[in-house]
C-alpha cells in the first residue's frame, strides 16, 4: 500500500477544502461582509466622534472578528458530517491529529486571513490611532488562529446536534476571552506608544498551547459526535 | 491497580447503593455544621469595623465562590477520568455536578451584587472575582447545554466531559486574563471587593460553614448521581425490581 | 446486567481471523441493541448482518469499523485491539456507510481522486475505474447534479481500486440496478477468493451461493 506522508495527507486535505470553498464562494465572503457590517454598525450607535471611536476600535474589531469567526465554523465540520465525508476523513489511515490540524488550517485560511488583510480599512473608519496598526495585525496574525483553533472543539462537539448554531456560542465565546483581553490591551498600548510585546508573548503562548492541545479535543469530540 | 479497586464502583448498581448509603449521613451533617455556623456567623461572630453587618454576606458569598470553582474542578477530573480509563458512572457524575455547580456560581454572583449594593452604591461593578465567577457560570450553562443537546445520554456525557476538560485548562487562563484586565483598569473601580484580613474569631464560623456547604453540595451530587444512574439504566432489570419493591412497599 | 467476569480473563482472538468481535454489547438511547455479541469473519468470507429496522445492523458495522465505540466489550483486527491500533486497522479497512460521502462541490472524478488519494490509492486510475460503475461520460459533472444512486456509485468505485482486505458496507445495493448488484456480488465474490473479507447488510437477498454467505441475525428488542 502506498502509505501516504503526513506531509502528503496535510496538504490533501487543505487542497479540497480550499477547492470547495473557493467553488462556493458565499461561505467566505459572507462572513467578511458580516465583520464590515458590524463595525460600521457602531459609529452609527455612539457617533462620530473620533475621539470615542480611536478610543473602542480595538475592542470593535475584536469583538467583530470573533463574531465573524464564529459565524463561519460552521462550515469546519457541519457539511462533511452531513454527506458522509468526515466519517470517510476519520476512517482513513492518517493519525486523527493531521486531518484535524489540516481542516482548521484550512479554515483559518479562508477566514481568519481575510479578516486580517480587511482590518487596516476597518481601523481607518474607525480613526484607530496611528501608532496602533502594527499592533492591530500582530494581535490578529497571532490571534484569528486560536479563534480557529477553539472553534474547532466547539464545532466538534456541537456537528451532530441538529441545531447546533447557538449552542455553539455559548460553548466557543467564554474560551475566545483571554485572546479578547490581552489583544485589545496591545493595541491600547501601543496606542499610547509603549511597548506591547508581553501582551503579544502571551497570545503567542496561548496560539501554541492551543495548537498542540486543540487537535486532540477535536479529535476527540469528533469521535463522540460521529458515535 | 486503580482499576481493580474502582471496579465495584464502575457497577451502576453498585454506586447507587453507595451512594444512598452516605446520602443521609452528608445531609445529617450538611444540616448540623449549617445550623451552627450560619447561628455563629450571623449572631455571634464581630461586625467588621468598616462594613458593619454587610459583611456577614461574606460568610456565604465566599464559601459559594470556592465551591463553584471546586465543582468545576470535580467535574473535570470526573471527566477525565471517563476519558482515560472509560469508568462509565464518572460521566454520570459529572452531568449530577453541573447544575449544583451553576446554582452555587450563581449564588456567589448575587451575593456579589448584594454585598456591592451597599459597598458601591451599585449592584454590578467589574470587579476581577465577580466577572471570573460570570464567565465560570457561562461555562457551567455551555457544559449544561451540551449535555441536554444529546439524545443518547452516554454520548451527552462523553461530550460534556471533554468541554468540562477544555473548561478546566482554559479557566486558569481566563482568571488570570481577567485579573490582568481588572488590574489595568483599575480606575474604574472604588475598591476591590478583597476579603478582610481575617481574625481568628472570623475564621471559625467561616470555617463551619464552609463545611456545611461542602457537605450539603455533596449530599446535592449524591441525590442527582442516584437519579442521573437511573436514567441511564432504565430498561436494566436490576432498576426495574427496585421500582416493582418500591411500589409494594408504598401499596402497604 | 450479568456480574462482569469478563475482567479477569483475558481475551485471546482467534489468531486465523481477520476480524473478531468479543463480548460486544451496544446501548443506543438507553436500549440495547445487542448483548454480548461475538462475531469471527476470517479470509474469504461473506457476512451478511439481517435483522428488523432498529435491531442495531448499522450501531454494528459501525462499531466493527472502529467508528463507534461499544458500551462493552472489543473489536479485533488480527489479534490486535482496533482502539489502540486504528491507523493499521485502517489500512485495512475499507467502510461504506449510509452516506456517500461525495462531495456536491467537486466533479465525479474528482470525488473519487480524493476519496482513493485519501486511502492512500493511486488516484490516477480514477477514470477508468468510473467506467466499471457506468458513471463514463459524468466524469466532469458536478456531484451536485448527479442523482443519490450516482452519487453511491462513486462511493462503490472505490472497490474496484481498494486493497483493503476487510470490506464493511452498510446497504450497499441501495439506489443501484439489478446489473450492478450483480457486477457487486461478483466482486464481493473474488475480493473473498483473493484473501479478503465482506460483512454487509442488505435488505435485498444475494444471488450469491448459499454456502459461501455466513449469516448473523440480531433481534429487535424492547429494552
Amino acid at each position: 500500500m502506498t502509505q501516504l506522508s503526513y506531509r502528503a495527507a496535510f496538504a490533501l486535505i487543505v487542497k479540497r477544502d480550499l477547492m470547495i470553498a473557493f467553488r462556493h464562494r458565499d461561505d467566505i465572503i459572507n462572513p467578511l461582509l458580516f465583520f464590515v457590517i458590524v463595525v460600521t454598525l457602531f459609529p452609527l450607535g455612539v457617533g462620530p466622534e473620533s475621539t470615542i471611536l480611536s478610543r473602542i476600535a480595538p475592542g470593535i474589531i475584536w469583538v467583530a472578528a470573533l463574531l465573524a469567526t464564529l459565524l463561519s465554523l460552521d462550515r469546519l465540520f457541519k457539511s462533511d458530517h452531513r454527506d458522509g465525508s468526515l466519517e470517510q476523513m476519520l476512517l482513513s489511515p492518517h493519525p486523527v491529529f493531521i486531518l484535524v490540524l489540516a481542516k482548521i488550517f484550512a479554515h483559518w485560511l479562508l477566514t481568519g486571513l481575510p479578516l486580517i488583510l480587511i482590518a487596516p480599512l476597518l481601523a481607518v473608519l474607525l480613526h484607530l490611532n496611528e501608532s496602533s496598526y502594527g499592533a492591530l495585525m500582530l494581535t490578529l496574525l497571532l490571534g484569528t488562529p486560536v479563534l480557529s483553533l477553539l472553534g474547532a472543539i466547539g464545532v466538534a462537539l456541537t456537528v451532530g446536534i441538529k441545531k447546533g448554531g447557538v449552542l455553539l456560542s455559548l460553548l466557543v465565546l467564554p474560551l475566545y476571552i483571554p485572546v479578547l483581553i490581552f489583544a485589545t490591551s496591545a493595541i491600547d498600548t501601543a496606542a499610547m506608544n509603549l511597548p506591547y510585546s508581553g501582551q503579544l508573548a502571551i497570545i503567542a503562548a496561548i496560539f501554541f498551547a492551543s495548537l498542540t492541545l486543540a487537535p486532540f479535543a477535536v479529535s476527540a469530540a469528533l469521535k463522540v459526535s460521529t458515535n | 491497580m486503580m482499576w481493580k479497586w474502582l471496579h465495584p464502583y464502575a457497577n451502576p448498581e453498585v454506586s447507587y447503593h453507595f451512594a444512598g448509603k452516605i446520602l443521609p449521613w452528608c445531609a445529617r451533617f450538611a444540616f448540623a455544621f449549617l445550623t451552627i455556623g450560619i447561628t455563629w456567623a450571623l449572631l455571634f461572630a464581630p461586625a467588621d469595623y468598616q462594613q458593619g453587618d454587610t459583611f456577614r454576606i461574606f460568610y456565604l458569598h465566599v464559601p459559594a465562590a470556592m465551591l463553584s470553582m471546586g465543582i468545576y474542578l470535580g467535574m473535570a477530573i470526573a471527566a477525565l477520568s471517563s476519558l482515560v480509563w472509560q469508568l462509565k458512572l464518572a460521566d454520570a457524575s459529572a452531568a449530577a455536578m453541573a447544575p449544583i455547580g451553576a446554582t452555587f456560581t450563581f449564588i456567589a454572583l448575587l451575593t456579589g451584587a448584594a454585598w456591592g449594593k451597599p459597598m458601591w452604591g451599585t449592584w454590578w461593578i467589574w470587579d476581577a472575582r465577580l466577572t471570573s465567577e460570570l464567565i465560570l457560570l457561562f461555562l457551567y450553562l455551555g457544559v449544561m447545554a451540551l449535555h441536554n443537546a444529546f439524545e443518547d445520554k452516554t454520548l451527552a456525557g462523553k461530550a460534556a466531559g471533554i468541554l468540562a476538560l477544555v473548561g478546566v485548562i482554559n479557566l486558569p487562563i481566563i482568571k488570570y486574563s481577567v485579573e490582568w484586565w481588572n488590574t489595568l483598569h483599575q480606575g474604574a473601580t472604588v475598591s476591590k471587593l478583597g476579603q478582610p484580613s481575617m481574625t481568628a474569631d472570623m475564621f471559625w464560623p467561616f470555617l463551619v460553614c464552609f463545611i456545611g456547604f461542602a457537605f450539603l453540595v455533596t449530599t446535592l451530587i449524591c441525590l442527582r448521581f442516584r437519579t442521573e444512574i437511573l436514567n441511564r439504566n432504565s430498561m436494566r432489570p436490576w432498576v426495574r425490581e427496585l421500582v416493582t419493591t418500591e411500589e409494594q412497599t408504598h401499596a402497604v | 446486567m450479568s456480574k462482569q467476569n469478563t475482567e479477569n480473563k483475558v481475551y485471546t482472538p482467534n489468531a486465523n481471523s481477520l476480524l473478531s468481535a468479543n463480548n460486544l454489547t451496544c446501548i443506543r438511547e438507553e436500549r440495547v441493541l445487542f448483548e454480548a455479541l461475538n462475531i469471527s469473519v476470517c479470509a474469504g468470507d461473506i457476512l451478511q448482518i439481517e435483522g428488523p429496522n432498529g435491531a442495531g445492523k448499522t450501531s454494528l458495522l459501525r462499531i466493527l469499523a472502529g467508528l463507534s465505540q461499544p458500551y462493552d466489550g472489543c473489536v479485533y483486527f488480527q489479534d490486535r485491539n482496533i482502539a489502540q491500533y486504528r491507523e493499521v486497522f485502517h489500512q485495512d479497512l475499507l467502510y461504506l456507510g449510509h452516506l456517500p460521502g461525495v462531495k456536491d462541490e467537486m466533479t465525479a472524478q474528482e470525488n473519487l481522486e480524493f476519496n482513493l488519494a485519501l486511502h492512500g490509492l493511486a488516484s490516477n486510475t480514477a477514470e477508468t475505474t468510473l467506467a466499471e460503475v457506468n458513471l463514463l461520460g459524468f466524469e466532469d459533472a458536478l456531484a451536485s447534479h448527479l442523482s443519490a444512486g450516482q452519487h453511491r456509485r462513486i462511493a462503490l468505485a472505490r472497490l474496484w481500486q481498494s486493497n483493503a482486505k476487510i470490506w464493511i458496507l452498510d446497504e450497499p445495493f441501495t439506489a443501484i440496478d439489478k446489473l450492478g448488484v450483480k457486477k457487486l456480488e461478483q466482486l464481493f465474490l473474488q475480493h473473498a477468493d483473493n484473501g479478503g473479507c465482506v460483512i454487509l447488510t442488505t435488505h435485498q437477498d444475494l444471488s450469491l451461493p448459499a454456502e459461501r454467505v455466513n449469516k448473523v441475525t440480531l433481534a429487535y428488542r424492547f429494552y
